[in-house]
């Protein structure tokens, strides 16, 4: 009995607690992303944005979510139900996961295993499923069209993501995340890798679905893209897997490229705060560019963006991988 | 326990633990709130008119020609990620293998471009 408390039940417990330690922060997180969003967007358009319930609107996220709460699931009658259901549970679960690997500072990782990137890059693939599941279970016609064109736009942005990833781990030659940041300890490959980042930022931006590539819910022609049938907990869902992908990519744009939990310079007034800290600032300023170029930007066009990933994203880092390894080489300042 | 698993084991419980939380709260709200479903609101909905057909109907081949070029692509992706990582030991000879495979890659990169496979109109 001894044996099975130390052996499994505490380890369990202690695990447990440190996803509830993630998950938690990570919902309220997602609530005051979507109260953010709005205010930052009010102030862009000067306007006040949600202040009505609670104290300068604080309280408008858990409002929502009330409300979508008691909201009836309506269930489409040429669905099919399974799929219909499963699809919302699947992105947001995977948007979940995903933070499994995350470091938010030294040593503060559920499972710091050494294929993270690999990891997320998987993770984040599977999300298309989640987006093609609702498309073809809601038997609609503009779910299933959003769905497509949301389908097509993720995996190609995908394969310029991939190659940016390559030039980042040419440069630290390990795949796990906490290596990958503390080999910025010099230099945030922000800089030197100044043009990946911008196309990074640039493919996260379509990966997330998010404007100026929200094609799929291009609202004045597919209404809303692949969760129009979609109501109470199950569109609460599409809508939570979607904020918190965002915060993930964020954070994996702030480890990649902007040296993760470490503080800008390292000396005195800097290196006083705890690495989190730096962490949740990166991750904030990211997020913030995200709604600032939502409200900036009008939408692409299908074909120019379909142009913009492949005839430019794609030859373009396919050189910068080229350009960096051989550099990397004729230099040895390969990694060992 | 073997190392795999104490590796492995926080993320398998992670999994169960999201799927979880999903499932509770598309339970929690079905149960909570009053269904009252009628032949309009479970209809599929088509802006103001009645589907006049199923919606699983053909679509652009563009999309299959997508999703064969991604396949091609992230498959170089994935050559690369073990390639990248261990450069440093495997030298000039694993550089130049490398650039050969992609310079066959680019001839046919440079090919469905030239076909057209890659413009939407």
């Amino acid at each position: 009995m001894t044996d099975f408390w130390s052996g499994y039940a505490w380890p369990f417990a202690i695990i447990v607690a440190q996803i509830m330690a993630i998950v938690v922060p990570l919902l309220v997180a997602v609530a005051y992303l979507t109260y953010a969003e709005r205010k930052v967007i009010a102030a862009i358009q000067l306007r006040k944005g949600p202040n009505v319930v609670g104290p300068f609107g604080l309280l408008q996220p858990f409002a929502d979510g009330l409300k979508l709460l008691f909201k009836e699931t309506i269930l489409p009658a040429g669905a099919n139900r399974i799929v219909f259901l499963a699809a919302p549970i699947l992105t947001f679960a995977l948007a979940m996961v995903a933070w499994a690997v995350i470091p938010v500072a030294e040593g503060w990782v559920i499972a710091d295993i050494n294929v993270g990137i690999l990891f997320l890059f998987a993770i984040s693939s599977l999300g298309v499923y989640g987006v093609i599941m609702a498309g073809w279970a809601s038997n609609s016609k503009y779910p299933f069209l959003g769905a497509l064109r949301s389908a097509a736009q993720m995996v190609s942005y995908e394969v310029s993501m991939g190659f940016v990833i390559i030039t980042v781990l040419l440069c630290v030659g390990s795949l796990r995340l906490t290596d990958i940041v503390l080999a910025q300890q010099t230099v945030w490959f922000a800089i030197p890798l100044l043009p990946m980042f911008v196309i990074f930022f640039v493919s996260v931006l379509a990966e997330t679905n998010r404007a100026p590539f929200d094609l799929p819910e291009g609202e004045s022609e597919l209404v809303a893209g692949y969760f129009v049938e979609y109501s109470a907990m199950s569109f609460a869902l599409f809508f939570l897997g979607e904020y918190a992908n965002m915060i993930l990519m964020s954070a994996i744009t702030t480890i990649l490229f902007l040296g993760g939990w470490l503080p800008p310079l390292d000396i005195v007034p800097f290196n006083w705060l705890p690495g989190i800290v730096w962490f949740a600032l990166k991750v904030a300023l990211v997020l913030f560019c995200f709604l600032w170029v939502r409200a900036t930007f009008p939408r692409y066009r299908y074909d120019q963006l379909m142009r913009l990933g492949w005839k430019v994203f794609l030859p373009f880092t396919l050189v910068w991988v080229v350009l960096t390894a051989g550099v990397l080489v004729t230099f040895d300042w390969l990694p060992q | 326990m073997n190392p795999l698993l104490v590796e492995y084991l926080p993320i398998l419980i992670f999994i169960g633990i999201a799927l979880g939380l999903g499932l509770v709260m598309v339970i929690g709200s079905y149960v909570v709130a009053r269904q009252r479903p009628d032949s309009e609101k479970v209809s599929a909905y088509e802006c103001g008119f009645e589907a006049f057909d199923d919606a699983r109907s053909r679509f652009d081949v563009r999309f299959y020609l997508v999703a064969i070029l991604f396949i091609i692509f992230d498959l170089e992706v994935a050559f690369l990620f073990p390639w990248a990582v261990s450069l440093g030991e495997i030298g000039m000879f694993g550089f130049w293998s490398m650039m050969v495979f992609l310079g066959l890659l680019t001839v046919g990169f440079i090919y469905e471009w030239k076909k057209g496979a890659l413009e939407w109109e």
